[in-house]
């Protein structure tokens, strides 16, 4: 008995199907607009996280290496970030340079990552590639060049990943010589 | 808002009436701490309760300590110092904090393993199961954040290692990393929002645990036999269970009392001893510490980020160890669907309770090779420990369901207590150890009575 009271109200209702499109249209439509205004409301709350334009202010710095004695390394802070700037010995050199590229994790010639075409410089962040944290450097690690004591990982002469977790060499900042002394990072 | 049969509050004045009628909230709270709760539970049922009363005091002793801290790379570390030295009793809320987030983890190591012996992530409670993996996931975050807010070196390092492991996402992975960070490196900005999460997340937990606790307590406790209680009738679940006030009240207490002396015991002699020394000195971007180490709760987890030094098909071994990281507890959460034995606890389970023990031992073996610098052995223990974890998870549980012979088990929790205690009443409780409004039903299986109890009429 219900069952067909409710039969009939449906085909009461069947001559308006004209309201039921329009309600459905603004069903749609009112869902719609709702999604957009959450997601224009959400996006500045998430974006407000992104770097702050002081942050990004700091995106390049000017730095004399002339004072770089040969054999030693100096560290300076670019973007929060450390920057290894080595004045490599000839032996360093050449052992960076006698590596086949097929030995290597992210092969890379010697050639491209050194400031210089002799390779006397080189210039790379101090950060390893695996987590972050800034290696030893001075002939530390199994290839004399460094070693990143968070989790073993060992790069060369040439700041190349040889072994240990990180997946590749240590980053080249981009660079520019601004004369014989002085280079600018960033 | 329970599916099992119990005594309900019923208002004695024409007062309580009157609140009851526009307010339920006395009977909320009766039905609450008179919830039916298996007489069999052992010492193992404690942990739920430590880990409310440690919430309860890390919420309140970090509310205080944000009334002196600086969030600000400048003055954090300085302001810490300033709580140690000039608070009046800075350093005694300080180290409270400090410790009572090692003792939070000590219990929820206990809690996690409870549920894995005892099978209470089995059916019917893989939502409670799930919302406690969650639980303990916003506790990572939130004791990691926190440990960034002294700005010591461990701070700074700990959470350049920690954020870094995003970026090991392919594609979204460094954008990810600097959008969490705030910037290129770890600096103010992170410093800032670190110390907003640490203040927020405590309060998600909060809310979580409600539903936690709302969630088994529609399906019941599990307890030791992993039997079901029944729930025909008020008197049939009243011969397997006992109110949790006063029964569970005052065991919890006294379990509570043991745990905190335990506690304050390193408060006051020894709260260092979890830190690291390292901490005590300031951050420095220029300078890692020669061995950086997580607190020891993230050890185990860390020893298998480090394990996987090796690239897998084309999967890299940064983005190897971090999927082995997050992947550990991720098939945690699926252990109710991956466990394929129709018997709930390890009790009556001889081939689990063998690889049960093995994974407990293996937690501890990879906390401490998580604890060593990474070399000689070390990274070929926390392999072997990290692929044991996986496949406890992933084959023997699903296999042991098929090839162990389950012992013969008790039909129903009164049995197994039965057999437990054989001089125990029969009936598991008398009408007088009740409180409220029992109305000193009789029950008639009953022969054995409690001495002293009269049921109250």
């Amino acid at each position: 008995m219900l069952a067909s009271e409710k039969e009939d109200n449906v085909s009461d209702t069947e001559p308006q199907v004209e309201d039921v499109d329009r309600r459905d249209f603004l069903y749609v439509a009112t869902g719609a607009a709702g999604a957009v205004v959450a997601g224009a409301t959400i996006w500045p709350l998430v974006d407000q996280m992104n770097p702050s334009a002081d942050v990004l202010a700091l995106a390049s710095i000017r730095l004399d290496i002339s004072g770089v004695a040969e054999g030693t390394q100096i560290r300076e802070l670019w973007q929060g970030k450390p920057v290894f700037i080595r004045h490599r010995t000839a032996d360093e050199i050449e052992q960076a340079r006698a590596v086949s590229l097929g030995d290597l994790k992210d092969p890379q010639s010697d050639e491209e990552r050194s400031l210089d075409e002799a390779g006397k410089y080189l210039v790379m962040l101090g950060v390893c590639t695996h987590l972050g944290c800034v290696p030893l450097g001075d002939g530390a690690g199994d290839y004399n060049g460094w070693f990143c004591p968070c989790h073993g990982s060992h790069y060369d002469t040439s700041g190349r990943i040889r072994k240990g977790p990180a997946p590749y060499n240590l980053e080249i900042p981009p660079l520019q010589m601004v004369d014989d002394a002085t280079i600018q990072i960033g | 808002m329970s599916g099992i049969p119990q005594d309900h509050y019923e208002p004695g004045t024409k007062v309580e009436k009157w609140v009851d009628d526009r307010l339920p909230i006395v009977r909320m709270a009766f039905d609450f701490i008179a919830f039916p709760t298996p007489k069999n539970l052992n010492w193992m049922w404690i942990w739920g309760v430590m880990l409310t009363v440690f919430l309860v005091i890390q919420i309140v002793t970090g509310i205080v300590l944000v009334m002196h801290y600086v969030p600000h790379v400048d003055h954090a570390f300085g302001s810490v110092e300033h709580i140690m030295r000039d608070v009046n009793g800075g350093w005694l809320i300080r180290y409270i904090h400090m410790n009572g987030a090692s003792f939070f983890f000590i219990a929820v190591y206990a809690h996690i393993f409870r549920s894995l012996y005892y099978g209470s992530y089995k059916a019917p409670r893989e939502i409670t199961w799930i919302i406690g993996i969650l639980i303990y996931l916003l506790m990572m975050g939130t004791a990691f954040m926190g440990y960034v807010l002294p700005w010591g070196q461990m701070s700074f390092w700990g959470a350049t290692v920690i954020t870094g492991l995003f970026s090991a996402l392919p594609i979204i992975g460094e954008p990810l990393q600097t959008w969490l960070v705030g910037g290129p490196a770890i600096d103010q900005a992170t410093l800032n929002r670190f110390f907003s999460l640490h203040y927020l997340m405590p309060f998600m937990i909060l809310g979580l645990t409600v539903v936690h606790i709302w969630a088994f307590h529609t399906t019941g406790n599990n307890n030791p036999d992993g039997v079901t209680i029944r729930k025909d009738d008020v008197d049939t679940t009243k011969r397997d269970t006992v109110p949790f006030h006063p029964f569970y009240t005052i065991k919890d207490l006294y379990a509570l009392t043991l745990f905190l002396l335990f506690f304050v015991a390193i408060v006051f002699f020894m709260p260092n001893y979890l830190g690291h020394p390292d901490n005590y000195v300031e951050a420095n971007p220029l300078v890692t510490p020669s061995h950086i180490v997580p607190e020891w709760y993230f050890l185990p987890f860390y020893a298998m980020l480090r394990a996987i030094d090796f690239d897998i098909l084309f999967i890299d071994s940064k983005l190897g160890g971090v999927i082995a990281m997050f992947g550990s507890i991720v098939i945690m959460a699926l252990a109710p669907w991956t466990d394929t034995s129709r018997v709930r606890s390890g009790k009556y389970r001889p081939m689990l309770r063998v690889a049960f023990w093995i994974l407990v031992a293996d937690f501890f073996l990879l906390m401490w090779a998580g604890a060593m610098p990474a070399e000689g052995l070390i990274p070929t223990i926390s392999l072997i420990g990290t692929i044991y974890w996986f496949a406890y998870f992933l084959v023997i549980l699903p296999v042991l369901g098929i090839l162990e012979v389950p012992e013969q088990m008790p039909a129903t929790v009164e049995a197994a207590f039965q057999a437990e205690h054989p001089k125990a009443p029969a009936v598991g409780h008398s009408g007088g150890w009740i409180v409220g409004t029992n109305s000193g039903r009789t029950d008639a299986v009953g022969t054995g009575s409690v001495p002293g109890a009269t049921p109250a009429e």
